[in-house]
Order: structure tokens, then sequence, then C-alpha cells
């Protein structure tokens, strides 16, 4: 029953780092190199904070922990986020 | 005429066996980070490498013909949850080291699925620490990191690694998985060592 979501499960976590909605961004995996939307990432929730895993070869990708007045964001196992901005 | 003076009567005592902050539950929650490993127990080792990089491994048949100890003890999740009185079944962690040539002060929990903690050597030492293979009577389930989870209840349970396959002995402290995103590095419960500072 230790059930996975999806990486809009991250979009409440992530708005209060970032001031744009990352589940739209695109991440690619340092594991494999593949590149999808961070709402399409795998998402381990039931956990000292939250852990997504690239979809093509489940290797940690990003994870957030969220202390009382803290937050940490490792971002390690992402090659780049390729966030959409509106053009200049 | 009685005279009640407030506070008195229904002050709540915290429950002394539970640490700051925790509650209790009597059911055994089942937190993941990732997807389950399925290790079949005759498939299953355990290596103990030292600084040197010397490496000695024992199956599960070489654990189960090691005296093991039964242990009752209560475990403290740092998700807040405690759970009183559990029973284990595991052989010291200080009897895969008897033999072994160290000058280490610290050490890494390996685990299948990539899972990694770093505990201080002197906290699996002693009856403090268990390679546990079963619980409350059966074999420990995959969901609760069978077949062999390493048990070391007098720190939060992330320090008590699931599908344990290993220990790298270290002469400097380094991060696990959960400390390096926030966790403590020692993560003792009754000083509330959640995250680092605390
Ligand atoms: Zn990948």
């Amino acid at each position: 029953m230790t059930a996975s979501v999806d990486g809009n499960a991250l979009a409440g976590a992530l708005r209060e780092i970032f001031a744009v909605d990352v589940t739209a961004a695109v991440v690619r995996c340092c594991g494999c190199g593949q590149a999808g939307a961070v709402a399409q990432l795998t998402v381990w929730a039931h956990a000292p904070g939250l852990v997504a895993r690239c979809p093509g070869c489940s290797d940690v990708v990003l994870r957030v922990v969220r202390g009382p007045d803290r937050a940490w964001l490792d971002l390690r196992g992402t090659v780049a986020l390729e966030v959409a901005l509106p053009a200049e | 005429m009685a005279i009640v003076s407030p506070g008195f009567h229904g002050r709540r005592r915290a429950d002394p066996d539970l640490p700051p902050g925790q509650y209790l539950t009597t059911d055994f929650p089942v937190l993941s980070a990732g997807p389950t490993p399925r290790v079949p127990a005759d498939r299953w080792q355990f290596t103990v490498t030292t600084e040197t990089g010397a490496a000695t491994t024992w199956t599960w048949a070489d654990l189960t013909a090691m005296p093991a100890r039964d242990v009752t003890v209560d475990i403290h999740c740092v998700t807040k949850w405690s759970k009183l009185g559990t029973t284990w079944r595991g052989v010291p962690v200080s009897a895969f080291l008897e033999d072994v040539d160290t000058a280490a002060d610290y050490a890494m929990a390996h685990s299948y699925g990539g899972y990694t903690t770093n505990l201080p050597l002197d906290d699996l030492l002693d009856d403090q620490a268990w390679v546990a293979y079963r619980y409350d009577g059966d074999d420990i389930t995959p969901e609760h990191g069978g077949p062999v989870r390493l048990l070391v209840p007098h720190l939060y349970f992330w320090k008590s690694a699931k599908w344990l396959r290993g220990l790298t002995l270290m002469l400097e402290d380094s991060p696990g998985f959960w400390e390096t995103a926030g966790y403590h590095d020692y993560g003792d419960p009754w000083r509330e060592q959640r995250y680092q500072g605390d």
C-alpha cells in the first residue's frame, strides 16, 4: 500500500520556494537523461520529505523537506530545470 | 462548597514513554521514499566494508546461524508517531564488527534500493543496535524493510535502515539520504533532533 502520486503533489511545497509553478517546468534526469514535466514525476510522499523520482529510471531527481521554519530542496538528481517565462 | 482551582484536575501529563513532540500509534505506518525492494532471503547479503576497503560478507544462512536476541523496544519516527513495545529478533551489530580491524568512528548503512543513513559507530555497539530479521514473531515484510533491516531504536527510526545490505565504516562523518536533505546527523528523539541545527 506504499503508493506514490504524481508530480502535482509537489505544487504546494515548491510554490513556497519558487515564485512560479514549478510543476509545469521541464526537468531532465541525471540518471537516464530523460526530460519531462515536473508534474510527471513519481512522488513518494509518505516519507519524512517529498521524494520525486524519474518515471523512466526511478532515480531520485528532486527532494523537498519542509521543517517548521525552513525548507530544503535537493536537486542533485536534476541536470536542469527548464522554466517557461514571458518573452522579453 | 468545593473550591476547585482551574488546572488542578484536568492537567494533562505528558506520557513519560513518549519523547517530546511525539504521539502514540498502535498501528505500524509504512514510510517509503521509493519502490519497495523485493529481496529473497536466499539472495540477501550483508557486507561490512572498512575504511581501507576490506570487506566481509554474510548470507542469510550465516545470519540466522548467529546467536540472536529477542528484543522489545519503543520506536520513534521523525514524522512524530511512536510505537511502544515492538518485538524483534536480530543479531547485535557488534557481532559483525568483532573481527573487523577498523579505526572508524562512523558508519554508513546501505540499503537495497539505494537508501543510506549515517550513524556514529558507538551507537551501533553493545545492546543498542541489531541486524533484525523477525518482527512480532514473523519474517519482516518487504514493506517494513524485510528480509533484514537495521534496528537502532534509541535514534529516530529513519536511522533504522530498511532492506539493509551493508555497513561502510568511515573515519569522518558523512550525511546519508535524509541527512543531506535537512535531517539531523544524529537524530536523538529525546533531544528532538529532527532537523539540522536542532
Ligand atoms: Zn531517469
